[in-house]
């Protein structure tokens, strides 16, 4: 019992170690996103601490930015819960997503700990791990952009003009980046991804860019596009067998 | 606002205990993070510099390099010299 409980230790010490340097480019994107948004923050009157305190708590981009932008307009409660919830029902998605890739044997301390490493980023990379998810690979991804993140914040509130525009300017495109090289590499080996994944951008154009379309908040769009594509892309191609296993993708018919 | 947030992520993990059998939502789940990812990405990344064209700039070299590369890191920092080297020229 005891030889087979430090095997697990091991082994989940192992994987949180795969897991850290995922952690870096995430935490230097974040830490370039929370700085910009530590300005705004500042902007409407916060505290560092406040700030800390919203994002190690939130951990979200968007929904920080929704936040903040309600608050300094003085929205009531209700406005502010709801909009929270439109803006990230999608890790409602993903979250449902993650279970399936979990070990069969579940813990409570999973059920608990792992949805507060959701982020879109952190889910990206937890979700293209081969095979079964440990749930420690998540955490040790989710150490540095933690810090990252929530250093970001008051670093940008307290010292915003440190860093000069044009490396701000940079950074701001390192998380897409990563968006991409979590993306593209699947689609190589199948299509039918590579086709899903043209389709998807070109609708967000379309939705970002068309008149009536436009006035949709981001994180709808993100929700209504999920919704729309993955499932009809479930329907013209189901899948077989063990999906959450990674690399058993299925021939395109 | 935490609170909100918490409770949003934990549902599902809260929810669905076991491994889900149908296949239609299977498949589902599946696709979900390749098309959250991808309308997330674009048209974000051409928007997110000063100008249109580091953005797109950037969107092009990390098709690029992610699709040779297959690294996060690698994929990530050619991005950010891309806009850093045409900021330079604009």
């Amino acid at each position: 019992m005891t030889d087979r409980r430090t095997a697990e230790k091991r082994e989940n010490l192992e994987a949180f170690k795969r897991g850290l340097p995922h952690g870096i480019p995430i935490g230097l994107g974040y830490f370039a996103v929370a700085f910009a948004l530590g300005i705004t923050a500042r902007d409407i009157g916060m505290t560092p601490v406040q700030a800390f305190v919203m994002s190690a708590g939130m951990m979200a981009s968007a929904g920080e930015y929704a936040a903040l932008d309600l608050l300094s307009s003085g929205a009531g409660f209700f406005e502010i819960v709801m909009t929270c919830i439109i803006v990230n029902l999608r890790y409602f998605l993903m979250g449902a997503a993650l279970t399936q890739k979990l070990p069969s044997k579940r813990r409570w301390r999973t059920v608990f700990a792992l949805p507060y490493c959701i982020t879109d980023e952190i889910f990206g990379v937890s979700s293209m791990v081969e095979g079964k998810l440990n749930p420690f690979f998540t955490y040790g991804v989710d150490l540095l952009s933690v810090i990252g993140w929530s250093t970001g914040i008051v670093v940008g509130m307290t010292a915003g003009n440190i860093l000069p525009a044009w490396a701000v300017n940079a950074l701001s495109v390192a998380l897409f980046g990563m968006f991409l090289s979590v993306i593209i590499p699947p689609a190589k080996k199948d299509r039918f991804i590579g086709v899903l994944i043209v389709i998807a951008m070109a609708c967000s154009l379309v939705f970002t860019e068309a008149p009536v379309l436009s006035r949709i908040s981001s994180g709808f769009r993100i929700i209504i596009l999920t919704i729309v594509i993955a499932g009809i892309a479930a329907l013209i191609r189901p899948v077989d067998g063990e999906p959450s296993d990674g690399e058993e993708v299925p021939d395109a018919s | 606002m935490i609170a909100t947030l918490y409770v949003i992520r934990m549902l599902p993990f809260l929810l669905i205990r076991s491994e889900i059998k149908n296949r239609f939502f299977k498949s589902f789940l599946y696709y979900v993070p390749y098309v959250t990812l991808a309308v997330m990405t674009f048209p974000a990344i051409i928007f997110a510099t000063d100008h249109l064209a580091s953005g797109i700039l950037a969107l092009i070299v990390g098709l690029i390099v992610a699709w040779f590369s297959e690294n996060l890191f690698i994929t990530a920092s050619c991005c950010c010299i891309a806009v850093l080297l045409s900021s330079l020229i604009i």
